[in-house]
C-alpha cells in the first residue's frame, strides 16, 4: 500500500512537471544556499588554518585594544606600543625574535601607474618572523634603518602593477611626497583564504615609516616568534605580564592589549565565516517557511482539483486515513525533491565557490543529511492541512464536482 | 437455504437536508427489501429522492433517521472508516458521469478498488484483466479513458466495480450519458451480469426503457415509494 502511494505521488508530480518545479524552488533556494556555505566555509576554514600555519605555528601576535578576539577589533582605545616595549618583549627568553611594525593604506606611484596597497613600516626582524623570503634585491642595511632612509621593499603584486615587466630593483617609487628607492621585492604567497591578498604591500624602515608617513613613533602591532620547543602559552603569558607591567595595569583591570597565537588567530578568521554561515541559516529558514507555504499553496489547489478523484476513492472504500495519506506523502515527496535538487545545486555552487576562492571543495554529510529531514519535515508541516481538508471531503459531494 | 435476512433492509428510513424552514425531506419514511440476486430499477422525477436512496444504500450518505441492514448489520451505527469498508468489500458503484480516473489506463482504473483491497499487484492485474473481460474490454486495457468511447468508459466502469466482487452493483443513471444503441449495450451487460453470475443490481434511471430490464421496478414521488412491481422482464 505505501509503495502505491508512493508511485502514486511521483505520477501526480510529474504530471504537472512544471507546476511541481516552480512549487519546489523555494526549498531549492533554501537547501542550495546551506550546502553551498557550509561546503565552502569549511573549505575556507581548512584554508585558514593552512595559511595561518605557513606563518608559523610559533608566531605570536601581540595588538593594543580590547576585544579584538570578539569581533568589536581594536574598538577600545589603547595607547600604542612603542619600540621599548618590543625589545622588552624580545628580552623574554622564550621569545626568538620580535618585530615592531606599523601599517597604514597609501597609494605607491611609479611614473603613469599608480596603486594603493598596504604601507608597513618595519625592519628586519619582520622578515625572519612572517617568514618572508626575498625573490631578489636585499634586505634593508642597518644604516638605513638607523637613519630612515626612503627606500622599501614591495611584494609581488605591488611590483606587478607598478612595473609591469621591467626590474624595479633600484627604481623609485612615490608614496606621498616621499620619494623611496625599491631596494628588494619579496616571493609570492598567492590568495589568502578570503581572497586577500597577501603580495600587496610595501614595506619600508620603521624610521621612516614614522617619519615620513606616520608622524609619530607609534608601534602597532609587534609580531614575535616563540623559540622552538618553548611552550606558547607559557611564552603568551610572560608577554602579557609584561605588558600589564609596562602598561601599569592594576591588578584586577583587564588587559588593554591582545596577545594571540596562530590557533587564536584561525580561531576569529574562522569565526567570520562562522557569522556568514549562521546568517545564511536564517535566510535558508525564511526560504523553507516561503517554499513550505508554496508547497500547501499547491497541495490545497491540487486537492481541489481532485476532489472528483478523491469522491471515486472514497466510492471503492478508500479510507480518510488513507486519502489523507496520499496527498500527505505527495507533498513530501514534492518537498524532498525539493531538498534533492537542493542538495545537487547547492553542491555545484560550493565546487564552483571552492574552485573560484581557491579553497578545498569538502561536501559536509551531515548537512546533506540535515537538508533532507528539513525538507522531510517542511513536507509534514505543511502537507498535512490540504491533506486533512482532502481527507474531510464527502463522498457524494466530491463525485458530483465539476 | 431459505433467505431469512434479505440482503438489504431499509426501515422507515428518513434523509433530511436542512434546518427550520428550510428542511427539506429527501426521503420520508422509506421501507425497502431486496433479496439477493434481484435486479431493481427505482424510477421517478427529479427531486423524488430515488439518487438519495441510492447513496444511503450505498453508505456514501447516512440517514437521519429509520434503521438499515446490510446483511443483518445495522449501517446506522457505523463510523465513516468502517462504512468505507463496507464499500470497500461489499459494494460496486457505476454513476451516470463514468467517474474514471483521467490520464489513468482503464486497467488501473479497474485495479483501483483491488489497491485498496489490499490486493497483491499480480492479483490485481489479474482480477482486472477477467473484469475487463466480462465486459468487453480486455483489448482497450491499455487505453486512457480520453481514448474511449462513452459506452466504453462506462463499461470500464461496470468493470472496476465487478472487479472488487461486490455483493451489490449500484449504478446511478448508467445510461444518462448515452444514446439509445449504447444504452442498450450497458443495459445487456447489467443484465447478463445479473442473470449469469446471480449479482444484485440497484439502478437509477429515468428512462423506462431502460428500467425493463431489471425485474422489479420501484417509483418514488416525493421521499416515498409510491409503486413496487416486478418489470414485465420479470413476468
Amino acid at each position: 500500500m505505501l509503495w502505491e502511494t508512493l508511485v502514486l505521488a511521483v505520477q501526480a508530480i510529474l504530471r504537472n512537471a512544471v507546476r511541481s518545479l516552480l512549487t519546489v524552488l523555494g526549498i531549492v533556494i533554501g537547501v542550495a544556499a546551506v550546502i553551498a556555505m557550509v561546503t565552502v566555509g569549511q573549505g575556507s576554514a581548512d584554508q585558514v588554518t593552512a595559511d595561518v600555519e605557513k606563518l608559523g605555528s610559533n608566531a605570536v601576535l601581540i595588538m593594543p585594544g580590547q576585544d579584538a578576539m570578539r569581533g568589536g577589533s581594536f574598538g577600545v582605545p589603547a595607547a600604542a606600543f612603542t619600540l621599548k616595549d618590543n625589545d622588552a618583549v624580545e628580552e623574554i627568553s622564550a621569545v626568538q625574535v620580535a618585530a615592531p611594525i606599523n601599517q597604514t593604506r597609501e597609494r605607491a606611484v611609479f611614473g603613469n601607474e599608480n596603486w594603493r596597497t598596504d604601507i608597513t613600516g618595519a625592519d628586519n626582524r619582520y622578515f625572519e618572523a612572517a617568514q618572508w623570503e626575498l625573490a631578489s634585491g636585499r634586505l634593508f642595511e642597518d644604516g638605513e634603518l638607523k637613519s630612515g632612509r626612503p627606500v622599501c621593499i614591495i611584494g609581488e603584486t605591488v611590483r606587478a602593477e607598478l612595473f609591469g615587466e621591467s626590474n624595479p630593483v633600484g627604481e623609485k617609487i612615490r608614496i606621498r611626497t616621499m620619494s623611496c628607492e625599491v631596494i628588494g621585492v619579496t616571493q609570492s604567497k598567492g590568495a589568502s583564504t578570503f581572497g586577500s591578498d597577501q603580495d600587496d604591500f610595501v614595506i619600508m624602515p620603521l624610521k621612516t615609516f614614522f617619519r615620513r608617513i606616520a608622524g609619530n613613533t607609534d608601534v602597532g602591532i609587534i609580531f614575535a616568534s616563540i623559540r622552538d620547543g618553548a611552550s606558547i602559552p607559557k611564552a603568551m603569558d610572560d608577554i602579557s605580564a609584561l605588558m600589564r607591567e609596562r602598561r601599569r595595569i592594576s591588578l584586577g583591570d583587564e588587559d588593554d592589549f591582545e596577545v594571540m597565537d596562530m590557533e587564536q588567530l584561525t580561531t576569529m578568521l574562522t569565526s567570520i565565516t562562522g557569522i556568514l554561515t549562521s546568517l545564511l541559516a536564517g535566510v535558508a529558514a525564511i526560504s523553507l517557511l516561503v517554499g513550505g507555504i508554496g508547497i500547501m499553496n499547491i497541495m490545497l489547489v491540487s486537492v481541489t482539483e481532485r476532489t472528483r478523484e478523491i469522491g471515486i476513492r472514497l466510492a471503492v472504500g478508500a479510507q480518510a486515513s488513507q486519502v489523507l495519506m496520499q496527498f500527505l506523502v505527495e507533498a513530501i515527496v514534492l518537498s524532498l525533491l525539493g531538498g534533492l535538487l537542493g542538495i545537487v545545486l547547492g553542491l555545484g555552487i560550493g565546487l564552483a565557490g571552492a574552485h573560484y576562492l581557491n579553497v578545498p571543495f569538502q561536501p559536509q554529510l551531515w548537512v546533506v543529511l540535515l537538508a533532507f529531514g528539513f525538507s522531510a519535515a517542511v513536507g509534514v508541516v505543511f502537507g498535512i492541512f490540504p491533506a486533512q481538508r482532502a481527507a474531510r471531503m464527502n463522498p457524494i459531494e466530491s463525485l458530483r464536482h465539476e | 437455504m431459505a433467505e431469512a435476512t434479505p440482503l438489504i433492509d431499509l426501515q422507515g428510513i428518513w434523509r433530511t437536508y436542512g434546518q427550520g424552514d428550510a428542511t427539506v425531506h429527501a426521503l420520508a419514511g422509506i421501507d425497502l427489501r431486496i433479496d439477493r440476486g434481484d435486479f431493481v430499477a427505482i424510477m421517478g422525477p427529479s427531486g423524488s429522492g430515488k439518487s438519495t436512496a441510492m447513496n444511503v444504500i450505498g453508505c456514501l450518505d447516512v440517514p437521519t433517521s429509520g434503521a438499515y441492514f446490510f446483511e443483518g448489520v445495522d449501517v446506522a451505527g457505523l463510523t465513516r472508516d468502517q462504512l468505507a469498508l463496507l464499500r470497500r468489500h461489499y459494494l460496486g458503484f457505476v454513476f451516470q458521469g463514468y467517474n474514471l480516473l483521467a490520464r489513468t489506463s482503464a486497467l488501473r482504473n479497474v485495479e483501483l478498488p483491488l489497491i485498496y483491497k489490499g490486493l497483491p499487484r499480480a492479483e490485481r492485474v489479474e482480477a482486472a484483466y477477467r473484469a475487463l473481460e466480462k465486459v468487453g474490454l480486455a483489448n482497450r486495457a491499455h487505453h486512457d479513458p480520453s481514448e474511449l468511447s462513452g459506452g466504453q468508459q462506462q463499461r470500464v466502469a461496470i468493470a472496476r466495480a465487478l472487479a472488487g466482487k461486490p455483493d451489490v452493483m449500484l449504478a446511478d443513471e448508467p445510461t444518462g450519458n448515452l444514446d439509445t444503441a449504447r444504452s442498450v449495450e450497458i443495459m445487456e451487460v447489467l443484465a447478463r451480469l445479473n442473470d449469469e453470475d446471480g449479482l444484485t443490481i440497484i439502478m437509477v434511471t429515468h428512462e423506462e426503457d431502460m428500467a425493463m430490464y431489471a425485474r422489479r421496478l420501484i417509483w418514488m414521488v416525493d421521499g416515498k415509494i409510491v409503486r413496487d412491481e416486478p418489470t414485465r422482464q420479470a413476468a
